[in-house]
Formats: structure tokens, sequence, C-alpha cells
């Protein structure tokens, strides 16, 4: 009889199904996987480490190149600690900006993943369809912020400033013709909040169209179900988080069981998956965007008829505004202070957490009394998913790792940091 | 959350009596800290009591207390210009084998946990002995996902962990020498890496760049925090 060895394969680190910079070393029997070793740090760029040199809010931009596809959500995680050891909140206009801005940043999220996820499992239309939904929600990004995609707009005690009251419009170019302008800047026309609403009344249908391609195919769920199950002990003891939990049956939202922002304010709800195979999370994801186009439709409906600050008033924290500065002493020093030296966070340690569209994330911050943290751990949710990947890969065929990798919604910025 | 702090605390003290050195109760959260000979105990314990449960490890982090406390700004000796950041003393010294000199216990662990049944988090701390050679209790067979955490601390800070079933390095470079995120090495690090033309392969040299601080460290006694006037506003 022939001897039959296990060989090993080398995936990634540039495969595009590797969603970035993962090596994986998969030692295999024929098309079995026996054991799947990770490779990760690739893209390691010590955030953490950084952050320790620098004032406090000069580091919420790496927050957002942390997950660089959820990039609100990042900062939420680490502008909650922050103000924690401050002892400040911010204003309930902020909080619910915020709010709207956190449910956008979710379906941002889960529009790459299924986009992404569809082309490795063979749906390339997805992709496309997930692109031109990013778009617009893109461009509300860019409408508040000024960035299409790393905001730095939630600061502590607030966010950066007020929603304006006109949409960017688009202008003709060499590209762009007048028919296709007049197309693109049909629902521009008001002010961001009226082009949000616009986009809740669309998206709805958007979500039906996809599940219309995905959850009945058959290839699609000859792909998904029954790939990558885990138990709810499992999914516990490997510290899955987010759609990967409750895909496994556990009723766990942090919006809903350790409310933050204003979601303890609003309607929505948690949905579960009953089996916890990739086809459960599928449609817990599918389901999560729908509950988040209803969380924004609520914020949307409060911040039309609730004007109010969006900054908290403690200039010893937060930028005075302009005009102030320019005519007024103090604010001249706070400018001045804030600039150059930062704010000092009272010694001690906090850790917040938050929903993060793929799981908990949370900053734990010691702080020694200083302008810049002592220390800032970032507790990324992807990094404890890619853990479970020996587990959940083990005794799957080669093809199943891409839909595995997939469904753990893995983005390396945040596994790397 | 459900369950009150003051309840879990005084829980702990009575069940874990002798083997907990302080339970601090700060900005809602509840701070452990642990000796290192009873950390597994500890930890085992926090997860099968009834009335902690904590069944989800949610994070392990290394911290390294060597500069805790050091301001840059130095207000009375030559004081911190340019922006050009010395070898490695915060003191003022210019010797830097005399600022590595540290007393007390300069390494610890930080573990989060999360009850998904009671809704409770808690923090656990301990400190290791040893700051030549830190050494800690590996969780891992207590909450499997403390596998790559503690590889993570091991990489970052050379924290060993006993009985960890596959302590590599994870996130640094194959071959990397020492551990980044320790406070006494350098935030340029100590080699660049560039492809060599003539060798056709990448080549390590010493690191070219100079370390710049632009903005210093300062820690201000400030008035809104400190507990004295506290009870004023």
């Amino acid at each position: 009889m022939p001897e039959i060895k296990n060989f090993t394969l080398n995936f990634g680190p540039a495969h595009p199904a590797a969603h970035g910079v993962l090596r994986l070393i998969l030692e295999m029997d024929g098309e079995v996987i026996q054991r799947a070793d990770p490779h990760i740090g690739l893209l390691h760029r010590g955030t953490e480490k950084l952050a320790e040199s620098k004032p406090y809010n000069q580091s919420i931009g790496y927050m957002d190149r942390l997950d660089y596809v959820s990039m609100m959500c990042n900062e939420h995680g680490y502008v909650l600690a922050l103000e924690k050891m401050l002892g400040i909140e911010a204003p309930i206009r902020a909080q619910y900006i915020r709010t709207m801005f956190d449910e956008i940043t979710r379906i941002l999220n889960h529009l790459l993943w299924i986009g992404a996820h569809g082309l490795d499992v063979g749906a390339m239309t997805m992709f496309l369809y997930a692109f031109r939904e990013r778009e617009d929600l893109m461009d509300v990004y860019e409408a508040v912020s000024g960035a299409r995609l790393h905001a730095t707009y939630y600061r502590p005690g607030g966010v950066y400033r007020d929603l304006p009251d006109t949409m960017p419009l688009h202008e003709k170019s060499k590209w762009y013709s007048d028919a296709d302008i007049r197309r693109l800047n049909k629902n521009r026309g008001g002010s961001v909040l009226d082009f949000i609403e616009d986009f809740t009344q669309r998206f709805p249908h958007y979500v039906d169209e996809y599940e219309t391609l995905l959850t009945d195919n058959r290839i699609w769920k000859q792909r998904l179900v029954d790939i990558g199950i885990v138990s709810p002990e499992r999914a516990l003891q490997l510290g899955l988080t987010g759609a990967m939990l409750r895909g496994s049956g556990i009723e766990w939202d942090l919006r809903k069981k350790q409310p933050y922002a204003m979601y303890d304010q609003l309607e929505f709800d948690i949905p579960v998956g009953t089996n916890g195979d990739s086809y459960d999370r599928y449609l817990v994801r599918m389901e999560e965007m729908r509950q988040s186009n209803k969380i924004i439709k609520q914020c949307v409906d409060w911040l039309r008829v609730n004007p109010g600050p969006v900054m908290h008033e403690d200039h010893k924290i937060t930028q005075p505004k302009r005009e102030a500065m320019k005519g007024d002493m103090e604010a001249l020093i706070h400018h001045f202070k804030l600039a150059t030296e930062g704010y000092c966070l009272p010694e001690g340690e906090a850790y917040a957490a938050i929903e993060h569209p793929k799981g908990e994330f949370g900053c734990y911050i010691v702080s020694d009394g200083a302008n810049k943290p002592y220390r800032l751990k970032v507790r990324a949710p992807g990094f404890a998913h890619m853990s479970a990947m020996d587990e959940l890969t083990k005794g799957h065929m080669l093809a199943d790792v891409v839909t595995i990798i997939g469904t753990m919604d893995i983005v390396f910025g945040e596994v790397d940091r | 959350m459900s369950v009150n702090l003051d309840v879990l605390q005084a829980h702990l003290e009575s069940a874990l009596a002798g083997k907990i050195e302080s339970s601090v109760i700060a900005l809602g959260e509840l701070t452990v800290e642990v000796a290192s000979q009873n950390w597994l105990e500890v930890a085992a314990f926090l997860r099968d009591d009834s009335v902690t449960s904590f069944e989800q490890l949610i994070d392990v982090c290394g911290v390294d207390y060597l500069a805790y406390g050091e301001s840059e700004w130095d207000n009375s000796g030559s004081g911190f210009s340019r922006g050009v950041k010395r070898e490695f003393s915060f003191d003022g010294s210019d010797d830097p084998a005399e600022a590595v000199e540290f007393e007390g216990k300069r390494f610890a662990v930080v573990i989060h946990l999360l009850s998904i049944k009671h809704n409770h988090r808690i923090r656990i701390k301990s400190y290791c002995d040893d700051n030549e050679f830190p050494v800690m209790d590996s969780v891992e067979g207590i909450w499997n996902v403390a596998n790559w955490f503690e590889r993570e601390a091991f990489d970052l800070f050379g924290i060993m962990f006993n009985n960890h079933p596959d302590l590599r390095r994870i996130l640094t470079d194959y071959g990397f020498v020492g551990h980044p995120f320790r406070k006494d090495f350098p935030l340029i690090g100590h080699v660049d890496m560039r492809y060599d033309e003539e060798l056709k392969r990448v080549v390590y040299e010493p690191v070219s760049i100079e370390d710049r601080t632009l903005v210093p460290r300062v820690i201000r006694t400030d008035q809104r925090f400190s507990p004295a006037v506290e009870g004023n506003d």
C-alpha cells in the first residue's frame, strides 16, 4: 500500500479571497483541511504604540484606519473610552448623530461584506450592487466630514460639526454628461438629512434585491449551509462576538444589553440564528441591515425637529468656535493649549466597548495623568474571530476556507492593528 | 448592566478572601488585582462560579509600567527642547543604563471578562514577579480565545505564559528581534529595511531616522479631576 502523507499548502498573503494580507498555512489530507495556521501581522502598524506618543485627539484618525470599512464605529469606541475617563457626555444631538452614523457605518460594512463574500463564493453581481449603495453612503460621510473613508468625525465631547444644510452636488465633467448629472443629483436637492431619508426609503428594496439573488439561490446555499458550524458553547469559548455569536443562537447585542449613545431610546430587533453555520450568519447580517435602516430612519426623524449643540461646552477639552477665537482671548488660549499640548486625562483606567459591525470593539486606556495615553489597547473583534480559524476550518474542504474567511467578515486593519 | 457591582465585589471578597489583593470600583468598572500565583485559580473560579459566571474572555492585554507617571517636560532642569528625543531617560539623566533601573513590578497582564448570563464585566490584573523574565500562567485552558491574545502579549511585551500550547510571535515580522511595545523600545525601532539592488535581497540596517517628539508628555494636576474639589462643582 502506498504511503499517504499530508501536504502543506500556502494560501496568501496576496490571495484575493484572503481579504487583505492573510497568510494561511494549511495542512491538508487530500483536499481536506487538517490544520490551519493563520499568519497575521503583515499589516501591523503598531497603532497602539503610535497612540502612546500622541495627544489623545490625534489618535482618532488612527482609529479609522483600524477597521477601514467601519470607520466611525471605531472612532466611537475610542471616543467613548475618553469620555468615560473625562467624565463628560456628548450633547444629546451629538449622541443621535453618532447613533445614526454608527448605523450608516454598519450598513457600509455589511455591504462590503456581502459584496466580497459573494464574490469569493461565486456571486459576482453582489459586488456591483453593494458598491452602488456604498457610494451613496460614502457621499454622506463626505458631506459631514469631508472624507469618504477616514472621517475623524467623532470627538470626545461630541462630533466635529453639525449636519450640513446642503448635500454637495455632482458637477459636469468629461466623465458625466448632462443627463448623468441630472440623474445623480435628483435626490441631492435638500439637506443631508433629506438625502439620508431618501436612502432609507430606497434601501429595504435593495436588500430585497440582494435576497432575491442569494437567499434561495441553490449555489449560494450549497456553498454556505453547514459550513463552519459553531455551537453556542464553543462560540463563547472562542470569544466570538457580534454576528458570529448571534448566528450561533445567543442573543447578545451591546446596543440592547449595555446601551450606549441613544440606542435605549430606539426601536429595533436583534436577529438570531439557529444552526450557527455560515448561512445563518448571512441571514443575521442581512436582517441587521434592515434593522439599521430602521434605526437611521428614527434618528433622522428626531434630528429634524431637535436642533441643538453637537459639542460639549467645556473648552478645556473641545475646540472653541473659530469666530470666538478671533475675538476672545480665553478662546484663543484654549485653542493654543489644545493644539500644542492637548488635554490631560485623570489617572486611572477605563474600558469602553461598542457593538461594532463585526462584534465587540473595545478600547482599554491606561492613563497616568498625562496628555497622552500610557497604554491603549484596542480589542478588535476580528482578532478573536481569526483565532477561531483553525477550529472552524478543520475537516472542511479547501474551497470552504474561502467561505469561512468571508463569513467571519475579516478586515486586516483591525486584526493586525 | 443588571448586576450591582457592589454585590459582585462583596461576593468576590468573601469567596476569594486571601486570594485577591485589592478590588476597586472606578468609573463603573470593577478591577480586581491578583497575585500571580493565584492567577489561574481566580480565573477558573470566575468562569465556573454561578454568581460570577464569566463565560467569555474579551481581552488579554500586557502593560509595561516602566515609564509610568514620567513627564517629558522637565520644568526645572535642562528641559525638553527642539523635539529631539534623547536616549530613553525620562528622568533627565543621560545614562540610559540608569534609566532602565526600575523599582517595583514592571509588567502586568490585564484580562477583561464578560458574563453573557449576568450581563456584567470585570477586569482582573496581575503583575509579573520578575522584571527581567516576566512569566504568567496561561489561561488558555480556561478560555480558548486567550491563545492568540497571549501570543500577542508575548510578542509585544515579552511576557512568557506558562503552559501555553503554542507561544510564538504573532504580529511582528518573521525574525523580529525585541519586544516593540516595551517602553524602552524606541518608537522608530532599531532597524530599517530596504531592498538592495546589488545583493538582490532585502537588507536590514541600523535605523537612519532621528526620533522626534512633537508634543511632549506632560502631567499637570487638573483641578477638575482632583478629588478635593469634586464636591465644589
